[in-house]
């Protein structure tokens, strides 16, 4: 190996927190034969948002479905290593990958919204989760988190897909919301959208990490410069640097991520 | 011919004019093997239809067999295709489907699901008989059923299950996985993203497919043999325990009688025997484009 992952992590992890929302430690993913992620270390504080970034296929989005679990619905990947969330490994035995996604949420990279109303739509989360209280209620507060209540409250029971794109997808957005999730993983949410639509997510997120810790993907570096306070750099599954997004951006200690960030690959 | 040129060399008109000969002779042979179809239809119909249809009336559906041509009717025989058609859709539509969801959703992806995936498809290829004969040995001889409706429900169910499986795995994969992922990332179990989801969206191609395969059952004569319908009967079932017979057997018994009326009542036989078919495959279609309105 050129880099011993030992090295490599104890440069790359800067950040700590004492009371971090997601810890993971000597995490990697096996898919098959292939490693897609590589002994990495990262602490992300809460109520901040931290950005995952790198070129296709180095292991970003493979790490964000680490934190909630979904690699489990791919039957060959094998996870070693521990995602620690207030103070229980996630990978425990003991643990139930159901009860962790209700905690950490998760939005993905085109809008996905199920076949049904606004309203059903938002309303999903809660139902099968067993919600006992005021439903309408949860769905309203919900829409408005997501910034999407001004543009649908007339017309919740018509479908989900009569929305445009970024409406689908603040839906999603505000459907994650309605199960009171601590953390919201998002995978690249505003790839499919214009910028307008863009610049709705992102001004969203903003408002979102008052309450609720953010991790997410990107594949636009303005995007993360932008909206992120923590930009990890991933590199062949590698976790390259991590730190505060302004020194990422402006001053980054690795080549590699000077050269990624200024444009100059990937 | 065209005023543009193509830019290559050597692209002469000859050239041209025959790829375009191609293309419209591609397109004249096709349409004839659809032609095929439709016109065998026509021909089968006009048959049929001016030879039975002026046979079917009140009394011809009401009255049972008889010797007297004038006086027989199908009523045993259209209870008995109902009977046997309601019992098999009862007993293969939930086993099928369960099958199908198992096999897409919660089975593992290892060599004995490709095996048991492999079985499904070859039990879709295998002649009817042979599933009469393994009626006759299960049902009828070793549950003890005797040459009963439920025998031959049960026998028809074990015909269309592996059709109606195939039909509902298709339409389950259908569904995008990108809903599934939503569920799942909301918290919902297994059980919820299948029954709240993945069922809902997958239904108008299961129910497609059920019906067609119904459809198929309803024209079975040989298995039906097999288990114990019999030819002549004077009475509509009023249970699953009872005798039966079915609206083909039916036809075939007319129509191996030598005296020209008998001929006419098998013709009608047929006419009713289309009428249902019909009616299923309008079944069919009304409630695919009422679940796919609800979504």
């Amino acid at each position: 190996m050129a880099t011993s992952p030992a090295s490599a992590t104890s440069q790359a992890s800067e950040i700590t927190d004492p009371n971090p929302a997601l810890e993971a430690r000597g995490l990697s993913v096996f898919y098959g034969e292939k490693q897609a992620v590589k002994e990495i270390d990262l602490v992300i504080p809460a109520r901040k948002v931290v950005a995952l970034i790198g070129p296709s296929g180095c292991g970003k989005s493979t790490l964000l479905r680490c934190f909630n679990r979904m690699n489990d619905m791919v039957s060959a990947a094998r996870v070693t290593g521990s995602v620690t969330f207030r103070g229980t490994d996630l990978y425990d035995p003991a643990v139930d990958p159901v009860e962790v996604r209700r905690k950490i949420g998760m939005v993905f990279q085109k809008p996905n919204p199920f076949p049904k109303s606004i309203y059903d739509n938002t309303a999903f989360g809660p139902r099968v989760n067993g919600f006992q209280g005021d439903l309408d209620a949860l769905v309203e507060d919900s829409l408005k988190r997501a910034a999407l209540w001004e543009e649908v409250h007339d017309r919740l029971y018509d479908s989900a897909y009569a929305l445009s794109g970024g409406q689908q997808q603040r839906l999603c957005i505000a459907r994650t919301l309605a199960v009171k999730p601590e953390v919201v993983l998002m995978d690249e949410p505003a790839s499919a959208l214009d910028p307008i639509a863009t610049q709705r997510i992102e001004e969203l997120i903003h408002e979102l990490k008052q309450e609720y810790t953010i991790v997410i993907v990107t594949h636009n570096m303005q995007q993360a410069a932008r909206i992120s306070d923590l930009t990890a750099f991933l590199y062949m599954g590698e976790l390259v640097e991590y730190g505060p997004t302004d020194t990422i951006f402006t001053n980054p200690r690795e080549e590699r991520t000077e050269a990624y960030v200024t444009g100059r690959f990937g | 011919m065209s005023g543009l040129g193509t830019g290559l060399e050597g692209a002469s008109r000859a050239f041209e004019r025959r790829r375009r000969l191609k293309g419209v002779v591609f397109a004249v042979l096709c349409a004839a093997a659809t032609l095929v179809g439709v016109v065998a239809l026509v021909v089968l119909l006009n048959d049929v239809l001016g030879d039975g249809a002026g046979r079917v009336d009140f009394d011809f559906l009401s009255s049972f067999a008889s010797r007297f041509p004038e006086r027989a009717g199908v009523k045993a025989a259209l209870f008995g295709s109902i009977w046997i058609l309601a019992l098999t859709a009862l007993i293969s539509f939930p086993v099928s489907v369960a099958a199908a969801i198992y096999l897409e959703e919660y089975a593992p992806r290892n060599s004995l699901t490709r095996l048991i995936q492999l079985n499904i498809a070859n039990l879709a290829g295998v002649p009817s008989i042979v599933y009469g004969i393994l009626g006759l040995a299960v049902f009828v001889r070793g549950l003890g059923l005797d040459r009963s409706i439920i025998s031959g429900a049960l026998t028809l169910s074990l015909l269309v299950l592996p059709v109606i499986i195939i039909a509902s795995q298709e339409a389950i994969r259908a569904v995008p996985s990108s809903i599934r992922e939503a569920a799942y990332g909301l918290g919902a179990t297994r059980w919820q993203v299948v029954s709240h989801q993945v069922l809902p969206m997958a239904m108008p191609g299961i129910l497609t497919g059920t019906i067609l395969a119904l459809s198929r059952a309803v024209g079975e004569t040989a298995p039906l043999i097999m288990v114990g319908a019999v030819g002549f009967i004077a009475f509509t079932p009023r249970g699953i325990g009872d005798q039966f017979t079915v609206l083909p057997l039916q036809i075939y018994n007319w129509v191996s009688r030598p005296r020209e009326e008998f001929q006419v009542l098998a013709a009608a036989g047929i006419v009713v025997l289309l009428a249902l078919l019909l009616t299923m495959n309008a079944l069919a279609i009304v409630l695919r484009n009422r679940y796919q309105r609800h979504q």
